[in-house]
């Protein structure tokens, strides 16, 4: 945006939501509501603190296991499904219903089958994230131009070369779309896992801040959460433009 | 080129040095019939084109011998054995390129050598050969969205020479070029007809373009689909490519062969 011939930098928007939110919170009008210069100094105080690095590192370790099973099974459950019209009739139903199902609701279900710990947290982390990425994998396959694949199989492409050297790359646009929502879905569910199944974590720090009206630390500590997703759908949304220049072309 | 086409008008057919023979080959798309008892032969370092109305067969006639696509029944012989699949003694050029957008010109035209395991140093040697042989020098690192559709072409067609097979199987590999491109793609052809010692299967729907560029001509007919006729012109060739099209037995046989389709164009 251009405000007077300046160019702004992206997201300037922000500084007047900001402004706005410290105003809010001066007035005292609730005390859900801390000023958000106060929100930063409990930021900046907590951060280092052992409490906070725990927590993270727990969180993050469930996130990226979570996040590395999605993508793991996903991908190539989505390209399977792309290519073989007997595993897409038997598993797209499931996949359809599971991806705009309430899977908060299963974790109750998962805590029974897998025990309060890791194990669910991860697996809920899972069930967030995989099915946008598989429902994303299948599209781009199918899309695939059929002479790339019969031109690889004229060259003599064996099923693995067409699988790593066609669908992968031919797919990988939409594949990069659905891994940067599925991470974001992923979030939602390693702090949903954190909280409901064992509190731990991220989870465990919302609880523990939200019982004790700590808001400013409850609202820290969300900023940095915000920030780290925020981060990695950024990182990811650069990949995806740096496959843009064939996601068009094909 | 004209003497041995002269050799093979005259030469009894049994006689003939065929690269690929095509015996009673039949192909249904459930009740359709896409080919029926088809029988075709196509004479080493020779192009031959196969001409016909849109749903003759052609490029299904195409596919088979390239291994794409199973026959029903019948059998495809190239260089003395059957055929059961693709194989490294024909290569495929593609109406619509197929080339890897992700890949410079370069991986693309080595992408054929690539997945033959050929050593990444050998192959990309062998591929700026022949990327310059079709003119396209220079263009090692573009990609195919930066190039037109004649240089895209060329990219398909370098790929396709770099692996070195016998047999070159073209499906109207012109069709989605400009005219100009294509008028300059078919005396490319003719010199690599002469120059390369490999047999051409060329599929078209121009009568012109057929007549220009082959040896010898295989009329398909659709519904059930049949070879009508087999042309061989036999002298214009020799009289250089500038001559080609105002020779009058080059004009006899695109009116001739006009005369057999006009019924099956609806």
């Amino acid at each position: 945006m251009r405000v007077y011939g300046h160019k702004l930098p992206a997201m300037s928007s922000l500084l007047i939501w900001a402004l706005l939110w410290e105003i809010v919170g001066r007035t005292g009008a609730t005390f859900f509501i801390p000023p958000l210069s106060e929100v930063f100094v409990t930021l900046f105080k907590i951060i280092g603190t052992p409490a906070f690095l725990a927590a993270l590192s727990e969180t993050a370790q469930a996130f990226l296991a979570g996040v590395f099973f999605s993508i793991a099974i996903g991908i190539p459950v989505g390209i399977l499904m792309g290519k073989s019209r007997l595993l897409d009739e038997l598993l797209l139903p499931w996949v359809n219903i599971f991806v705009s199902a309430p899977l908060t609701a299963l974790v109750p279900v998962l805590m029974v089958l897998f025990g309060f710990g890791m194990t669910s947290i991860v697996i809920t982390t899972t069930l967030f994230g995989i099915w946008i990425i598989i429902l994303n994998t299948r599209a781009g396959v199918r899309q695939i131009n059929r002479s790339l694949v019969e031109m690889a199989i004229s060259f003599g492409a064996t099923p693995m070369d067409a699988f790593v050297k066609i669908y992968f790359w031919a797919a990988l646009p939409e594949i990069l779309g659905g891994v940067r929502i599925g991470v974001i879905r992923a979030v939602k569910g390693v702090i949903i896992g954190q909280l409901l199944i064992s509190i731990v974590g991220f989870g465990a720090l919302f609880e523990l801040y939200a019982t004790n009206f700590l808001m400013s630390h409850f609202w820290a500590v969300l900023i940095v959460l915000f920030a780290l997703a925020f981060s990695i759908s950024e990182f990811l949304a650069f990949l995806e433009r740096k496959v843009a220049y064939y996601a068009a072309k094909r | 080129m004209s003497q041995t086409s002269q050799a093979f008008v005259d030469a009894h057919p049994s006689a003939q040095d065929n690269a690929v023979t095509v015996r009673g080959v039949s192909k249904n798309y459930g009740a359709v019939e896409a080919l029926k008892n088809m029988s075709l032969e196509f004479p080493r370092g020779q192009l031959t084109s196969l001409l016909g109305p849109s749903g003759c067969g052609k490029t299904t006639l195409l596919k088979i011998i390239a291994g794409l696509l199973k026959a029903d029944s019948g059998e495809i012989i190239v260089n003395g054995k059957a055929v059961t699949g693709p194989g490294p003694n024909r290569a495929f050029v593609f109406q619509d390129f197929a080339l890897l957008p992700w890949a410079s010109v370069l991986r693309n035209v080595a992408f054929g050598l690539e997945l033959r395991g050929v050593a990444k140093s050998e192959r990309e040697a062998k591929a700026e050969k022949y990327i310059k042989d079709v003119g396209l020098a220079g263009f090692e690192h573009s990609f195919p969205h930066e190039l037109s559709g004649g240089m895209r072409q060329r990219v398909g067609l370098a790929r396709a020479l770099s692996v070195d097979a016998q047999v070159l199987l073209l499906d109207e590999p012109f069709s989605a070029v400009d005219e100009q491109t294509r008028r300059k793609f078919q005396e490319d052809l003719l010199a690599l007809v002469a120059n390369e010692n490999k047999t051409f299967i060329f599929v078209t729907h121009s009568i012109e373009e057929a007549v220009y560029v082959s040896d010898q001509i295989a009329i398909l007919l659709p519904r059930p689909s049949r070879v009508h006729e087999i042309i061989r012109p036999s002298n214009f060739r020799a009289k250089g490519i500038d001559n080609i099209r105002r020779d009058p037995e080059y004009l006899d046989i695109v009116d001739e062969i006009w005369a057999s389709l006009r019924n099956y164009v609806e």
